[in-house]
């Protein structure tokens, strides 16, 4: 399996991740090899195998609805490269 | 041409938990901005969700009262793709395998009929927070107060045909959901809202026209609406020649428009897999069992038990039972009264509907308890009110003047039921107008209103109506 | 004091040969005159160390010291630390300081330890080199030309150089145990669930794991007893009982059946590494265990599984940095769009963005099948070929990595390389085992690590077994010239 440009552009867009041109073509190649040893799984049949998402047979356990956390927006926004009367901004999204 | 609609509904419900699905924030609605999402929220670095049970056991309730299959084993997903709004760059919901799955409900139509809808699913996830597009500086404000509120998102079949037969369906989904009381129900506040697919086909056609979603619809109105006009522009768009594109569509109520989501133009790939911060959800059957004992009466079975047990038509009992503390309140009222089951529901759908309705208050903020009112009723019942008379003394009680016995007493409003009291009125009434009596006796009957009002008006409204009729007529005859 | 071992060092504070103020400042001193060759911190809280320490000695002469009350820590910068950096090596997170503490900084706090500093890391702990970090590569104590191993390879490299005698790291793929190996310190990945993820800034979820690094198995007993048990904030946190890994270190190894799989010992395992693995287990023969050859059919399937589940989480992990709420944003963006592609272009390095394109084209639509759960599908016979190993031997035994540390800058530009060389150690985490890297010998002055791996939760017996084994070795004992 091996990925161009336009693909390492569809992929990068998707992922939101900013891809200098002039990188294009050496991520194109290192994904492209990754994409070659991944496909080594081809090699094994795993017909009627069921995946398996987390290593152990556990299951979920439930949490009781009780509000435990208190309001720490100050802390929390001190984080933030931009805040208006308690809102993060972002640039105009238009629906 | 005649066209048809297919239409399925996604119907998001806001579970009302204390805290949120993910996290121990609260879910309280109208907060300061942000100050009601916890670092899980947030999405901050290295934070995971722990899942509520108060959540799962709601969702478990709504599929047993839609006679749905729950599954004994779901997955929760994480549904990836980029917005302000959506703090993990993802939203955790389920996907190959939801909570709730193969259920169905019955909608009654304008003739009176049913129609049974399916309901693929249910699933749980979190709701996202909220853009606010008030202008700072040309930005837009995020508030994830709202973020990781569990919602029950209930997706029904492609049954539906009409706008209306869409209304009627939501409206029993929103019925359903706050009988038991697993939502607030508040469409305002976004507690209940919609996204309908619509698509028409050719009447007789069995294979399914191209879709378009539209999104954002939050009362009943603006859903009957929103697609009312979408089938007359897909249609328009189809006799044109045209065609329909699949694509987002968002319900402008101010224009009364769909128009295309400008945020939703590009297709997603939303990449859904199994959240791996979380484990299989699994619901053995005691937890089922113990879901399905705490049901309350729903209300299709209410409304039956009303035809049955106290003898009122399909109708009063679908009235009745519209809301749970609606019906609730008259079952008190029937108990109170001690019996006399229509004439509590024509009260209560009538007077009591009325008050509530000018006060602009739900039942479960009336001012009036259902043993005040009953007071009012029984007085009715052993004649010490007329008809008209109690409707004062229901404006008087209601207005907090006291119980039903105090207001006729303090207004003297004892109907008056001694027939030597009434005669003398009459008598009095008749010699006070012979001219009318005269006429009356020449044929022309429908001068016998007028001496009713007179008589009425002279005993202040409360001589029994009936005896004033007999003794009226006797006289008159005379 | 610093060439002491964290149980050294517990037993020299009881007895009040030095206070932990005096240890502290020991070892910060060391830290500021030789970390500048080998960058293995990131962040060193002196104050707050000193503070620490203090309040620890104060705690001992109340008589409510515990066994780790007053020995120094360093956490791998990607445990949350409330009031300071925590980075996950990378420029993403470079001025954020977190608002919270994993619970492993929690319980680590709560037990007395002191906290010098966060070390490095590869980004977002992606790698086995330690030259992905935004704050540079941290150098092998060994040979400084080499790399330490990663993706802790800053708690590794501090504890080889004796900066610090006991560290945290985590391991998704072998990043504890490959640059404990490569580092010449011992590691362990205890069992998925064994130690709450919670505060721990996640690569893959299904497959990180937090544990100790220390000089000895002893020493990461110690620790491991303090980090481990149930979190309810950690959903996927094992409630299963902890027990006193201290206390289990005794005993012989008389009937211990060790399995060898065959496939760890083929074809790409360096020579001299091989000997020195050989020789280890040979040691353990003459201790009283018994071998046994045992296959894991499945094993070479073990890389391209693992590269295309932790990167399709990483891809979903990581797609809350987006210049929002916290972290990088880009200057000046022109709109919503820009916002994400430039801020997460230029907060994330190179193998960041690798990794996270693979994820999100393995999980694209159309290809979901194909990769993530083809992956997942190996995933399943993996573990199950441990399990049925783990019906005849109580642990295997083998190489952690199949080379000794490697120069600086050699892989760099090969991706696959560097992924190949994880082929011992991304089984165990697919399969969600414990295991243990100690070391057990030095090709040309580098050393080289034993792999141990046990049953779930086992970890008790593999810490005991390398104890026994470094009783009668001194392979650990070793530190490098110049940092003894």
């Amino acid at each position: 399996m091996s990925l161009g440009p336009a693909e390492v552009a569809k992929i990068a867009h998707l992922a939101r991740l900013a891809i200098a041109e002039s990188d294009v073509p050496a991520y194109a190649r290192n994904l492209s090899s990754i994409l070659e040893l991944v496909a080594r799984m081809d090699a094994v049949d795993t017909t009627g195998v069921e995946p398996l998402a987390h290593p152990l047979d556990m299951v979920q356990r439930l949490r009781a609805d009780e509000v435990t956390e208190a309001d720490r927006r100050d802390d929390f926004q001190s984080l933030a490269p931009q805040v208006e009367a308690g809102l993060y901004l972002v640039p105009r999204v238009i629906e | 041409m005649e066209w048809e609609a297919v239409i399925g509904l996604e119907i998001h419900t806001q579970l009302a938990t204390k805290s949120k699905i993910f996290s121990g924030a609260p879910t309280a609605y109208g907060a300061e901005p942000n100050t009601q999402a916890c670092a899980i929220d947030l999405g901050l670095p290295g934070v995971l969700p722990v899942v509520n049970a108060e959540a799962v056991r709601m969702a478990v309730m709504f599929g047993l009262a839609v006679d749905a299959t729950i599954a004994p084993r779901s997955v929760f997903a994480r549904k990836n793709y980029f917005y302000p709004d959506l703090p993990k760059g993802y939203q955790i919901s389920q996907y190959e395998l939801p909570v709730v799955a193969h259920g169905r409900l019955d909608i009654t139509l304008a003739d009176g009929s049913h129609k049974r809808i399916g309901i693929t699913r249910a699933h749980l996830e979190e709701d996202a927070g909220k853009s606010l597009h008030e202008d700072f500086h040309g930005m837009t404000g995020v508030d994830l107060n709202r973020a990781g509120t569990p919602l029950l998102e209930i997706v029904s079949e492609p049954d539906l045909r009409s706008a209306q037969e869409a209304v009627a369906y939501m409206k029993k989904v929103h019925q359903i959901v706050v009988y038991l009381g697993i939502c607030d129900g508040n469409l305002q506040e976004g507690s209940f809202r919609c996204d309908a697919n619509v698509s028409v086909r050719r009447k007789g056609a069995t294979a399914f026209g191209t879709r378009a979603e539209i999104k954002n619809i939050n009362s009943f109105r603006f859903v009957e609406r929103a697609i009312e006009h979408e089938i007359e522009r897909q249609v328009e768009l189809l006799e044109g020649g045209g065609q329909v594109v699949q694509e987002t569509r968002l319900y402008d109520p101010d224009r009364d428009e769909t128009r295309p989501m400008r945020s939703k133009e590009e297709a997603n790939d939303y990449r859904y897999f199994p959240d791996p911060d979380l484990l299989p959800l699994e619901l053995d059957a005691a937890c089922v069992a113990a879901a399905r004992a705490a049901l309350p009466e729903l209300p299709d079975a209410r409304r039956a038990r009303f035809v049955e047990a106290f003898g009122l038509s399909p109708q009063d009992a679908e009235a009745l039972t519209a809301s749970r503390p609606f019906a609730d309140y008259f079952e008190a009222l029937v108990a109170a009264v001690g019996g006399d089951a229509k004439l509590c529901a024509n009260w209560m759908m009538g007077e009591f509907a009325a008050a509530l309705n000018r006060a602009g208050l739900d039942v479960t903020a009336s001012p009036l308890g259902p043993a005040r009112l009953a007071g009012v009723l029984q007085r009715l019942r052993d004649g010490t009110l007329s008809g008209k008379l109690a409707k004062e003394v229901f404006d008087a009680v209601w207005a907090g003047e006291g119980d039903a016995d105090a207001v006729i007493a303090a207004r003297g409003l004892r109907q008056i039921t001694d027939s030597g009291a009434i005669e003398a009125i009459v008598a009095e009434v008749i010699a006070a107008h012979p001219k009318q009596a005269e006429q009356y006796r020449a044929g022309q009957e429908k001068l016998f209103g007028f001496f009713v009002g007179q008589v009425m008006k002279a005993s202040r409204g409360k001589a029994n109506p009936q005896q004033v009729n007999d003794l009226l007529a006797a006289r008159l005859k005379g | 004091m610093h060439h002491l071992t964290l149980a050294e060092l517990a037993a020299g504070l009881a007895a009040g040969d030095f206070s932990s103020r005096e240890l502290t400042e020991t070892l910060l001193n060391r830290v500021q005159a030789h970390d500048g060759d080998l960058n293995s911190f990131i962040t060193v809280c002196p104050e707050r160390a000193l503070a620490q320490a203090d309040a620890a000695d104060a705690r001992r002469a109340a008589g409510r010291a515990g066994p780790l009350t007053g020995l120094p820590v360093a956490h791998k910068d990607i445990f949350c630390t409330r009031g300071l950096r925590t980075s996950a090596g990378s420029k993403m997170l470079d001025a954020f300081v977190a608002p919270y503490d994993a619970t492993v900084v929690e319980r680590l706090d709560a037990a007395g330890m002191v906290l010098l500093g966060k070390t490095n890391m590869d980004e977002f702990a992606m790698g086995s080199s330690n030259e992905s970090s935004h704050y540079g590569p941290v150098r092998n104590p060994w040979d400084t030309a080499t790399v330490p191993g990663g993706s802790s390879g800053g708690s590794a490299a501090a504890l080889a150089a004796r900066l610090v005698p006991a560290a945290t790291g985590t391991d998704t793929g072998g990043s504890i145990r490959q640059p404990a190996a490569l580092s010449g310190i011992t590691g362990l990945k205890p069992t998925y669930g064994r130690v709450s993820r919670w505060g721990m800034i996640a690569y893959a979820s299904s497959l990180d794991q937090g544990g100790p690094m220390a000089r000895s198995a002893e020493d990461c007993a110690l620790l491991l007893g303090a980090m481990a048990g149930f979190d309810p904030r950690d959903s996927t946190s094992a409630q299963v009982p902890v027990p006193d890994y201290a206390a289990a270190l005794g005993g012989e190894l008389a009937g211990l059946r060790i399995g060898l799989p065959r496939e760890y010992f083929g074809a790409g395992l360096d020579a001299d590494v091989a000997r020195a693995v050989e020789a280890a287990i040979d040691e353990y023969r003459r201790l009283g265990a018994t071998l046994v050859e045992v296959s894991l059919p499945s094993t070479e399937l073990a890389i391209p599984a693992y590269y295309v589940i932790a990167p399709s989480e990483a891809s979903s992990n990581l797609a809350r940095f987006d210049g929002v709420r916290y972290g990088h944003r880009c200057a000046a963006p022109r709109d919503l769009h820009d916002l994400y592609t430039r801020s997460r272009g230029e907060g994330f390095g190179a193998e960041v963005k690798r990794r996270i394109m693979v994820g999100t084209y393995a999980l694209s639509a159309g290809y979901y099948d194909a990769y993530y759960l083809k992956a997942q599908r190996i995933r399943r016979l993996i573990r199950d070929e441990f399990l049925r190993a783990f019906e005849t031997v109580d642990v295997l035994m083998g190489p952690t990595s199949p080379s000794v540390a490697f120069g600086l800058g050699e892989k760099a530009d090969d991706p696959i390389a560097l992924y190949l060389a994880d082929i011992y150690t991304v089984a165990v985490n697919l399969a969600g085992l414990p295991a243990i890297s100690l070391p057990c010998g030095f090709k040309q002055g580098l050393p080289v690590g034993l792999q141990i791996i046990g049953r779930h939760f086992d970890e008790a017996r593999l810490l005991a077994v390398a104890h026994r084994y470094q009783q009668v070795t001194d392979w650990h004992r070793r530190a490098p010239a110049g940092y003894a």
